[in-house]
Formats: C-alpha cells, structure tokens, sequence
C-alpha cells in the first residue's frame, strides 16, 4: 500500500479525523454557539468532500481496488448523498432549536451515518460493505430517539433496532453462506467463479437472505413495517433524513452487490425483486390512501416510490440502470421540497403534523401552497413536471426489457398513489376554513422550497442534463 | 417565421408567467389587471394563429410549419400542423378570449384564475400541433392539472367529487396510452409521428391465455388508445365522468371542457388510430358504429330526462360526439370531413350553449329547468340567443351543426346503411331535448317571482355572443371555409389508409 492508495479514501478520512475532533471539542465548549460552530463547518465539511470526491479522477489502479473502489458509480451516489445530507442538515436547524433538541451530537451521528453510506457504497467485499452498514445503522437507530423524553421517539428508535439488527443478522447470515459457497468475499472473485462454474444452491440462499437486509434498509415490502412507525415517531428533521439518505445508500449498495457480485445471476434474483416491487407499489399506494399523518403518508409514499425504482433494477438493463438513477436525484429533490414544508408545519409554535390542519392553507400562503402542489403533482407523476419523467424512464426500461405487465402495475399503483396527493392538493386549496397553520417559514427554507419546485418545472428541458451521465454510470456499473 | 407555431403555443403561458410574477396583491384594480392582460394574451395568440392561416398552404397534404429540436433520450419536440389540426386550433385560440370575457365576473382567485386558463390553453395548443407522440402524451395529460384546480377551486357544491372523479378517470385512461406509446417506440424505435404513420405494425393474430386476439398486437394497441380517447371524447359507456364535471365546473371551466378538450378524443382517433392501426381500425368499426349508436340514441334519451340545464347540455354533447366518432370511423373522405366539421361547430356551439346557462345562472344562482320558465317577456335577446343555439344545436339547415351531421352521417351511410338509419334518429331526439327545454325555460308565462327582475343580456355578454353566432352562420352557410382547409389531409389519411390495409 503507497501514499497514492490512501488518497483514494481522503474524503473519508477527512471525515473520521474532523468527526473525532468536534467531538472533542464539543466535550471542552459546551457553548449554544459551539453548536453552531458544529452544525456549520459538519455541514462545509460535506460540501468539501462532495466536491473532492467529484474532482477524483477515475483512472489510477491502486491496490485496494479489490476491496475499495471510487468508479463513478460510487461518484455519482456519493455526491448525492453528500449534497442532499447538507441541505437536510441545515433544514433541521430551525425545527431542532424550537424542540429544544439543537445539541451537538445530532450532526455528528448524521456524519457517522453518511460516512458508513459512503463506505458502504464504495466498498468491493462484503466485509467491508457490512461495517459500512452497521456504522449507518448504529448511528440511525440513535438518531431515530433522538428526542429522548419523548415516548414515541424512544418507541422508534426500539423498534427500528431490533428490526434493524434481525435485518443485519439475516444479511451476516446470507454473506457466511456465500462465503462458504465461494470461499471468497470479494465480488468479483463471487462473480467470475459464477460465470465459470454456475451457481450453487447455497448462494442462492445466500442471495436472499441478502436482499433480504437489503429491502429493509430501502423499506420494500414485506421487510417496511418499520417505517410508517419509525417515520411518525422520530423528530421531523430524522423523517426528513430517513426518507432520502439512507434509500439512496440502500438503493446504490444493492445495485452494486446484485450487477458487480450477482451479475450472471440475473434471472434468479429477477424474481426476487420483482415479487418485492409489485407488493411495494401496490402497498405505498393503497396504504396511504387512510392516513391522516402527513410523516406516515410520507413513509408509505417512499414505500411506493422504492417499488418503481425495484421495476428499473428488474430491468437488469443499462436503460434500467440510468432510470433509476434519475428516479432516485429525482426522489431525493421532491422528498426535500416536501420535507422542509412538514418542517415548517406549526400552530402557534407546537408542530403539527396531521393533514387535515393543511385545511385552505393556500389563504396562509399562496407561494408556499403553490410549490408543495407543484411537489405533489410531481410525486404523483403528472407531466410535465419531473416527476413523470422519473416514472416515464422507469416504464420505458421495463417494456424494453419485456416486462411490460410490471409497468401496467406500476401505472395502475401510480393512478392510486396519485388520489392521495390529490387530497392533500385538494384540503389546501379548496378545504373548509378551520384552524389554520401559522408557522413562519424561513426565507432559506422558502428558497429550499420553491428551488425544488421550480427544479421539477424545468426539468421538462432537460432533466438538467443528467440523462447522459446517468448512463455512463450505469455502463459503469454493468461492465 | 419559423417559430411561429411555437409561438401561438407558449404565448398564453408566457401571459401566465407574467401575471404569476409580477401582479401582486388582491383588490378590484388587480383583479381588472390580471383579467386585462389575458384578455389581451389571448386575443393576440388569436392573431398570431391568423398568421398561421396565411402561411399555411391548403393544397398540401402533409405537415406544414414544422419545428424540430432535440429533447431528452432521443426524443424530439417537434410540432406542425396539417388540415386536420389547424381547424382546432383556431377553434381553440378563438374561443379563449370569448372564455376570458365570460368570466368577468369572477371576483375570487382571480389571477389563479387566469394562470390556469392560460397554461391550459398552451397545453390545449400543444396537444394539437405536436408531432412527437411523447410531447403529444405530455400536454394531453398535462391539461389535467389546470383543470382539476378550475373545477376544484371555481367549482360547484360538488366540485370536490367531481374533480377528483375528472381527474383519476381520465388519468387511468391515459396511463394505457402511455404504455403502448413506450411499446410504439421500442418497436419503431420512434416517436415521430409521421414515421409512425408509415411504419407497419404487425398485425398477424396470436394467442394470449387461449384467447386468439385478431389484429394482433395492432389490436392492443389500437384497444390502449381507444380507452384514452374514449374517456377523453368521451363515448358511451365512458362519459359518466362528463356530466358531474361539467355541471361543477364554472362557466368557463364548462365552455372550454366542451369546446376544446372534448376534441382532443376525436383528434386523437384521426392522429394515432386511424393512420397507426389501420387493421385493427377496420376490426374494431362495428364495434365502433355500435356503440356510437348507443351513445347517441342512449344520452339523448337521457338528455330529456334532466332537471338541470347543464346536464342535459353535457348529455347532448356526448350524443353529438357520438356523431363525430361515426364520422371518423366510417373511414371515407365524407365522414372524416363531417367529424372534424362537427367538433369545430360543436364547439362553438356547446360554448354558446353553456354561457348561455353561465348567464342565468350567473343571476339566479341555479340551473334548475323547473325554476325558469317565460324568460322570453323579462329577456327578449336572451330568448333570441337560447332559441338560435338551440336550433344550431339540433341542427337546423343553415346552421354548422346541420353541415357536421349530415357529412357524417353521408359517411357512415357509404359504410354502414342501417347504423346510418338508427343514427339519425338522434337527430329526432335532439330536437325533443331541445325544443322541450327551450319551451320550459323561454316560453309560457312567468310563474316564479323571483324571475320578474331578472335582467336581460348586457353588452359584455352580447359581445361574447356576437362572434359566435357570425361563425355558426357563416360556417352553415359557407361550409367550404373548414373543408377546404381539412380535405387535403383527410384525403391523404383516407388513400393511406386504403393503401395499408389492401
């Protein structure tokens, strides 16, 4: 191992080393503007490796490819994740200080989780790929209790631990199996020894279990139980948090561990996904429909939304790939619009979160009810705003790929899914007057807002150029 | 020139932007601003498709103004119009100002008000005029957003079920549309419309789950785009969705609903199916002439059995598109001219029809048939305009309605003698609508007293009236003004399609 090896994980190290630091600095100042200084310079230090990261050049073999590896596959996820966990981070800013919960140790145990994602993303052997994970999920069960007083948020937190930890237990279980079918934990190894000697039954079993711990990071059905719960509640800025960063990170770890390690086994775990994104679809869609939580509503909506990103992975094609790609920038940009409009849900200071109190809000704000309708329309799909796009790429890579039955599901779920956007639309516009929100929303969260508004209406140009390299990536990824 | 389709297209929504950003605040100034400045949006869109008129040439058949610019994944926005498009555009650019006039009124939500009509006539235009089937599937369901917020919004007491019942169901009718145009295209491996004219798909019948499906895949597709269409036109057994709309709607919700979008479903059957899927077109026409007769002789029998006026209205629309899919389905030159001459005088028409119930109701509050009666001594104009439209609508000689029906029924006559016969017994029952609702409301002796100071047409009304009723003459008189724009390009369809089933 050279010096050149250990650039390749700067970024990382750059996070541990500032991690450890504020910590200890936190310990010494235990000053309300420390911890600002913190929430601050978390949140630069993200935007710094996001930027080192997409400066890294793609050629240069070292010799920890085999188990670390920066193509652009791992790029492209890792900007994502690092761009959206700033702008949440400092959405949550104004929500943690009025709850009383605006200590130190949340950005903290955000920048725990991100970097596991990161890692978890990168990583080539599954070894490294479940430390990964467990640092992202030790640091979310935390955080999902973050309000510890609470009885609702501790609940969470419990519950997403013990599922948490059956769902790291099945997938350690589905990588011993491997390993003990392969003699080998690193995915290509895993993937030429299938190409050349076929597959054995323990590595099917193993593949199962592992998408097994894998649909219950993303919350596919049947491993979502969680999720509504763990959803209602956790404070509001975690739900924002859960709803984005950590589907991301799910849905870049199973894409790679399915094309790089399972690749040439295709068409035994086609099914396996398929069965999970039909159940999803029509689960996030019809389930939704009773609630009166916009944080359930929202947890069943990413239920559905994992389920059209499961159709463009079935697809197993490079077309699939670069859907679901767009799909996810997509998600993470409506589900960040929404969220700081939930965040800013408040009457007479105390956050609100039924739907119902969103009665006629369009006389509280017209702008604001015009880009959280504009948000949900895009949600639902409707042209021409981004969102149809998303759906649109998603559908095409389907029927190209012979699935055409998916896609009718996934469009029957989605004419579904789009009643109960509709009834949000509906309640703020043409509701009956009753006891109307009164938060004051910020002019940076108003920017948030409206930017991820107007982003879905002009995504309709070009989808902001991202279509050409959604399919380098994937290229990336399939080759 | 050469941006000058695109021009008449974003033009209303550039008004709309305009009036989103930069009119602030909400009193009678602003109000009269944000109607002012559509009015003259819409009104110079209108002028903008006269040019349209001088540069298009009528003695070619094919696409004309054609503008094509790269778009995301090998998609182009490419947009042009032929014979068969240009009447609907100018049907849809003459009827918006009318639409602004009419809803003069309006005090609530007023500049929401007028983004919505504004982006939905770019959409209305876009649907029109583009030439790529995935822009075409982009502003067809589009124009669901600004219209579930009209009839929500501006709506009735029942708007709230209606929109949402507007909304979902021409949703679920589109999504299949969507579908086979992905297949189209992974077939073809395009989305230009004119190729996808000349390009055969197979047609070869096979088995699905022991079925035999004749047509073959043709046959699936023509079945995705039909149930859009269908829903969207709406025929018989589809239309359920209309009436709840259109009586919840506003007036100007109504007009456009009825004039414009209804046209969408015909246009679409003469775009895609007609020239995509000419075999299963040929398979499916009893089909087809079936249940256009139902349509037809059911909703006008239905039409006489209302008790508001702008239900039995939105009935005689279904009964008259009924007549128009007959038209497109009898596949010969006659029927296609008459179903594209009967949109364009239905929906001028229709339009008429509806402001006129928008201007009872605008005074009395209600569309109840029972509680107007004897308008005729308090509103002589408005006895005069009711009775006119009425007629025209019925189709009196000498009105366009008369000129759309008798095409295509002449069409359909060629094809089809008995479905010919039973349908022009739907003329018979439109009179009796008709003729009972104009006797309840117009005639006889003022028996409710809350109509004694009811007030005749004042002069914004009878401006919006006036251009109406001078193009329904005209265009009953002079029907050549429409056909010799449209018979080029139907004559085209018509030979092509000879050629692709032979």
């Amino acid at each position: 191992m050279n010096i050149s090896d250990i650039l390749i994980l700067g970024p990382e190290i750059l996070l541990i080393i500032y991690a450890l630091m504020s910590i200890l600095f936190a310990s010494f100042f235990k000053h309300e503007s420390s911890n600002h200084f913190i929430f601050n310079s978390t949140i630069l230090m993200f935007l710094i490796s996001a930027l080192i990261i997409y400066l890294t050049p793609l050629e240069g073999e070292s010799n920890i490819e085999s188990i670390f590896i920066r193509d652009s596959f791992s790029k492209f996820f890792q900007v994502l994740i690092l761009l959206s966990v700033s702008c949440l981070l400092f959405m949550s800013k104004k929500y943690l200080k009025k709850n009383d919960l605006f200590k130190f140790e949340y950005p903290i145990l955000i920048l725990f989780s991100t970097l596991g994602m990161m890692i978890m993303i990168s990583s080539k052997n599954f070894l490294l790929l479940y430390l990964g994970l467990e640092i992202q999920s030790l640091s979310l069960y935390v955080i999902s209790s973050f309000r510890r007083e609470n009885l609702k948020s501790t609940e969470a937190g419990l519950k997403y631990f013990i599922l948490g930890s059956l769902s790291s237990g099945l997938m350690l279980f589905g990588i011993s199996l491997i390993y003990g079918s392969t003699g080998s934990i690193n995915f290509e190894l895993i993937s030429s020894l299938i190409t050349s000697k076929g597959f054995y039954p323990g590595i099917i079993a193993g593949l199962v279990f592992l998408i097994s711990g894998f649909a219950f990071k993303a919350s596919a059905v049947p491993f979502h139980m969680w999720t509504p719960d763990v959803y209602e509640g956790s404070p509001t800025p975690v739900t924002a948090f859960f709803a984005t960063v950590p589907k991301i990170a799910a849905v870049a770890v199973l894409l790679r561990v399915l094309f790089d390690c399972f690749g040439p086994l295709l068409e035994s775990w086609q099914q396996v996904i398929i069965l999970i994104s039909v159940l999803s679809m029509l689960l996030g869609s019809i389930a939704a429909i009773g609630q009166d939580n916009i944080k359930r509503l929202m947890a069943y909506s990413s239920i559905g939304h994992i389920g059209f990103v499961l159709i463009g992975i079935a697809s197993g094609t490079d077309k699939g790939l670069s859907a679901v790609l767009i799909y996810i920038v997509l998600y993470v940009i409506m589900n960040i619009g929404v969220f700081v409009f939930i965040l800013n849900m408040e009457r007479n200071g105390v956050a609100v979160t039924s739907i119902n109190s969103l009665n006629m809000y369009n006389e509280v704000s017209k702008g604001q009810t015009l880009f959280l309708t504009i948000l949900l329309f895009s949600l639902a799909g409707i042209p021409p705003l981004a969102g149809f796009f998303g759906k649109f790429f998603i559908f095409n890579a389907a029927i190209n790929a012979g699935l055409s039955w998916l896609a009718i599901i996934g469009g029957i779920s989605s004419v579904i899914a789009a009643f109960y956007y509709l009834r949000i639309v509906y309640l703020m516009y043409f509701g009956m007057v009753s006891d109307p929100l009164n938060g004051k929303m910020p002019t940076s969260h108003w920017l948030i807002l409206s930017g991820s508004a107007i982003l879905m209406l002009i995504g309709i140009i070009n989808l902001y150029g991202l279509e050409g390299p959604s399919f380098i990536v994937a290229k990336s990824l399939l080759n | 020139m050469d941006y000058l389709l695109s021009l008449v297209i974003f033009f209303p929504s550039f008004g709309a932007i305009i009036l989103g950003i930069f009119l602030r605040g909400e009193n009678i100034e602003s109000n009269k601003n944000a109607k002012l400045l559509s009015l003259v949006t819409t009104f110079a869109t209108f002028i903008f498709s006269l040019f349209v008129i001088y540069n298009f040439n009528s003695d070619e058949s094919g696409f004309q103004l054609v503008e094509e610019y790269e778009w995301l994944m090998g998609l182009t926005y490419k947009v042009g119009i032929d014979g068969i498009s240009l009447p609907l555009v100018i049907l849809t650019t003459i009827t918006m100002p009318i639409v602004i006039i009419s809803s003069w009124k309006i005090e609530n939500k007023v500049k929401e008000y007028m983004i919505c009509f504004l982006l939905l006539e770019t959409l209305i235009l876009g649907v029109f005029c583009s030439l790529d089937i995935v822009l075409f599937y982009l502003f067809f369901e589009s124009g669901l957003i600004p219209m579930f917020l009209i009839i929500g919004i501006w709506g009735g007491n029942n708007r709230i079920y209606a929109a949402f019942k507007f909304f979902l169901y021409t949703l679920l009718g589109s999504i299949l549309m969507l579908f086979a145009i992905i297949y189209m295209w992974t077939v073809s491996g395009t989305t230009d419309v004119p190729s996808l004219m000349s390009f055969n798909f197979n047609s070869s019948g096979f088995s699905l789950f022991g079925y035999s499906i004749k047509g073959g895949i043709q046959s699936l597709l023509w079945v995705a785009f039909f149930v859009s269409f269908a829903v969207k036109l709406p025929m018989w057994p589809f239309h359920t969705w209309l009436p709840d709309a259109h009586v919840q709607a506003p007036t100007g919700g109504s007009v456009v609903l009825a004039a414009i979008l209804l046209k969408m479903g015909g246009y679409g059957f003469l775009r895609f199916s007609l020239p995509m899927f000419p075999d299963a077109s040929i398979l499916f026409q009893n089909f087809i002439f079936v249940i256009s007769i139902i349509g037809i002789i059911y909703t006008s029998l239905v039409a006489m059995m209302q008790t508001d006026i702008k239900k039995l209205i939105a009935y005689s629309s279904v009964a008259h598109m009924g007549f128009v899919t007959l038209g497109i389905f009898s596949m010969n030159q006659q029927g296609i001219d008459g179903a594209i001459f009967q949109m364009i005088s239905h929906g001028i028409i229709s339009a008429a029809l509806f402001l006129l119930v928008g201007v009872v109701y605008d005074r009395m509050h209600t569309r109840e048939i029972k509680f107007y009666g004897g308008l005729v001594s308090r509103m002589p104009n408005y006895a005069l305009f009711f009775i006119f439209f009425t007629m025209a609508n019925v189709g009196l000689p000498g009105t366009s309605g008369f000129v759309g029906e008798f095409l295509a029924l002449l069409g359909a006559f060629q094809v089809n003698k008995l479905a010919s016969i039973i349908a022009c017994f739907g003329i018979v029952l439109s009179a009796c609508y008709a003729l009972w609702l104009s006797r309840t409301v117009i005639f006889g002796t003022i028996t409710n007293s809350r109509l004694l100071k009811i007030t005749d047409l004042d002069g914004r009304e009878k401006l919006f009236f006036f251009p109406l009723i001078v193009l329904t003459l005209v265009l009953g008189v002079l029907p050549f003004l429409i056909l010799e724009i449209s018979s080029n390009s139907v004559g085209l369809l018509v030979s092509n399609f000879v050629g692709n089933t032979e």
